[in-house]
């Protein structure tokens, strides 16, 4: 295992792939719980937990379905895969860590529906990579969505005080316009790699 | 066909594993809910409020099942005092006297008595009048009546009249929302039956308040002198009432000279007429 790709993989998916600000996947959580610094942290560890996980189990289940040459059904199977592997993590969070659970329960069920998860399963086997690669990829991919939630909770709370901004900006659209130039800053990124 | 047959063959067979994986680790992890927190939980309201102190009902519910002797029944403002009766009644010990509260504002600054600091023409928001001189009236500690606590409000208690906020006690299930919402920091959450308040949050001296409002606390210390229980102190020339110690006597609501402290009492009995129904 090359210590170089490792390091590429994480800069890549955290930097120039950012799923939220560079792919606009998994968006909906991103507007929906930045609104303050405790949540979006919850939020962006959830994600980078059920996303390692996630690609832990569907990684095999497609080498096994490109066996029977049934690979093109990966995006049904991944998605109940992913429901079930979220509601089963909730259970087994539930009974055996308490605390763990109370901070991040509320974020568990949702993330079943968030597509960066889907994302980040089909995007590993789709670049080809091995098992411990895609682990990688998954992992950065959570750090660059906890990333991108966290800089968007940090401009959004000095945004709360909606007094100064012209009225028709209020509320959603200027949390629009927030993520507009944050993706901009990030496109600047682009072709860091090559 | 056959590619739709096998689709369809996979999702249910997908289905059923997991299905079974979950209904299996269901059991296995299933957390044994006490019966006790059953029934309380049932009866708290679920509007995860926090008033209570705790983390919302599931918390306080807890909290209530593990350490019953050292959590009172009475912490739920939002159900007052029935659902308390009721928790009790599941707990098995006596509810105790809940005392209701409400929000009060203590300003009386309204247009005819606090003098205006300049025109404030700008969007209808204290925060933003606030950060303009500290305020459009002349009293830097006056209930701005921009209505910041009325948005804050979710039962409709609280409302702007000629200015300054009132609270409609009827409605307020003191959940400190207003509290938290204004920046002038004139709303405490008191007990209704506390009648006797000093309307007043300025900590200026005498002549300054004199000059302001007239039904500032000019911090003469009669009050204080006059009231039979020593319910009073008088600090930074604002007088405040100890709610524990006061009966409502009155005596230093009738002894104030500019009607900074207000009883409750004499105005109630003729407000029978009816409090204007704010359109919702």
């Amino acid at each position: 295992m090359d210590f170089t790709k490792i390091i590429i993989i994480i800069i890549s998916m955290v930097l120039v792939n950012n799923y939220p600000l560079a792919q606009f996947l998994g968006i909906c959580p991103f507007l929906g719980v930045s609104k303050d610094l405790e949540s979006s942290k919850g939020m962006g560890i959830a994600v980078t937990f059920v996303m390692v996980l996630a690609t832990a189990a569907t990684w095999p289940i497609q080498q096994l379905m490109n066996r029977f040459g049934i690979g093109y059904l990966q995006t049904v199977v991944f998605i109940l895969v992913i429901a079930a592997l979220v509601q089963l993590v909730e259970m087994f969070m539930k009974k055996s860590m308490p605390s763990l659970y109370s901070s991040l329960g509320i974020f568990l069920p949702l993330i079943t529906t968030n597509c960066a998860v889907l994302g980040v399963c089909i995007s590993n086997i789709d670049d080809g990579l091995n098992y411990f690669e895609s682990l990688i990829q998954a992992f950065g991919a959570g750090i660059g969505f906890l990333f991108a939630m966290v800089i968007m909770a940090g401009v959004r709370s000095k945004l709360e005080d909606q007094s100064r901004i012209p009225e028709s900006f209020r509320g959603v659209p200027i949390v629009l316009v927030t993520a507009a130039i944050l993706s901009l800053s990030f496109m600047g990124f682009n072709g860091m790699f090559s | 066909m056959s590619l739709i047959f096998i689709a369809i063959v996979l999702v249910v067979v997908v289905g059923f594993i997991a299905s079974l994986i979950l209904s299996y680790a269901s059991r296995v992890f299933a957390v044994q809910e006490d019966e006790t927190f059953l029934a309380l939980r049932a009866e708290l309201p679920g509007a995860n409020c926090g008033g209570c102190g705790f983390a919302g009902c599931d918390d306080y519910g807890h909290a209530l099942v593990n350490d019953p002797d050292n959590v009172p029944c009475t912490k739920c403002s939002v159900g007052g005092p029935s659902v308390a009766e009721k928790l009790a009644a599941i707990l098995g010990k006596d509810a105790g006297a809940m005392e209701k509260t409400a929000a009060r504002v203590l300003c009386q600054g309204n247009s005819e008595n606090c003098k205006p600091l300049y025109n404030y023409t700008d969007m209808t928001s204290c925060k933003a009048a606030k950060s303009l001189f500290g305020g459009s009236k002349a009293c830097p500690h006056a209930c701005l009546g921009l209505g910041d606590c009325v948005k804050a409000c979710e039962y409709n208690a609280i409302h702007v009249v000629n200015g300054v906020a009132r609270v409609f006690e009827d409605n307020c299930v003191s959940c400190s929302a207003c509290v938290k919402a204004c920046p002038q920091h004139v709303i405490e959450i008191k007990p209704v039956k506390s009648l006797v308040t000093v309307l007043c949050s300025n900590t200026q001296k005498g002549g300054d308040v004199m000059k302001e409002c007239k039904t500032g606390c000019i911090g003469c210390m009669k009050c204080q002198k006059v009231c039979p229980k020593d319910a009073i102190t008088v600090e930074n020339f604002l007088s405040k009432i100890d709610v524990e110690k006061c009966v409502s006597c009155g005596l230093c609501a009738k002894e104030c000279p500019t009607g900074a402290i207000l009883n409750t009492r004499v105005i109630k009995k003729p407000a029978a007429k009816p409090t204007e129904e704010p359109a919702a």
